[in-house]
């Protein structure tokens, strides 16, 4: 699961059975310091999201499980929450970094 | 299942139903002396972890489904543990 900032709508006439109604948006990844990952993707959006909101979305097969009636649609990236509040405390505070030998982390 | 640190909290009040009243987390994994840290990705807390501690991750939908005994969840990543102490043989590190 990962961040991701609504950057515009993709509409499709012509669609999988399926997906019909479902509302897709054009979403930029991005990581904890709200930097892009990758390039711009479409998701599809069941929490009512707009351009500009801070998502979480959830991706592959469990991106399916997040429509709302049919659950077996070719989708694999939805938006799943909609950030209200966001506390991300600066790598430096943290050591992400493994050390030989046995370390007590408790 | 991975390893990672909790750096952040996340809170959603229009969510998806499968994530009523979870708790959503920043992870990083942990990484090797000189690696760059990314790769974090936001996780359910299923153990009452919170910021800074180290955590035990399954990063895989089946396994979140069983943990959260929802067949149906939309949720690929949940903490499943907090981890007490790591043992890595030295080289591992030093190559």
């Amino acid at each position: 699961m990962l961040f991701g900032l609504v950057r515009g709508n993709a509409v499709c006439t012509t669609k999988v059975p399926g997906t019909e109604g479902l509302k897709f948006l054009v979403v930029q990844p991005l990581d904890k310091h709200m930097e892009p990952v990758g390039l711009l993707q479409v998701a599809v959006d069941v929490v009512q999201a707009g351009e500009g909101d801070l998502c979480v979305m959830v991706r592959s097969r469990d991106a399916s499980l997040a429509m709302p009636d049919v659950k077996f649609v070719p989708v694999d990236l939805a938006l799943v929450g909609i950030v209200d509040e966001l506390e991300v405390r600066p790598d430096g505070e943290f050591d992400f970094t493994l050390k030989p030998g046995w370390v007590q982390y408790t | 299942m991975i390893i990672g640190k909790v750096t952040g909290t996340v809170v959603t009040t229009v969510s998806h139903p499968h994530y009523n009243n979870y708790r959503i987390l920043v992870v990083q994994p942990m990484i090797f002396p000189g690696d760059k840290a990314d790769g974090d990705f936001i996780a359910v807390d299923n153990t009452h972890a919170g910021i800074g501690d180290m955590v035990l991750v399954n990063r895989e939908g089946g396994g979140a489904r069983q943990v959260l005994n929802n067949p149906d969840a939309c949720i690929i990543s949940v903490i499943v543990g907090i981890v007490d102490s790591v043992f890595i043989a030295e080289e591992y590190i030093s190559g």
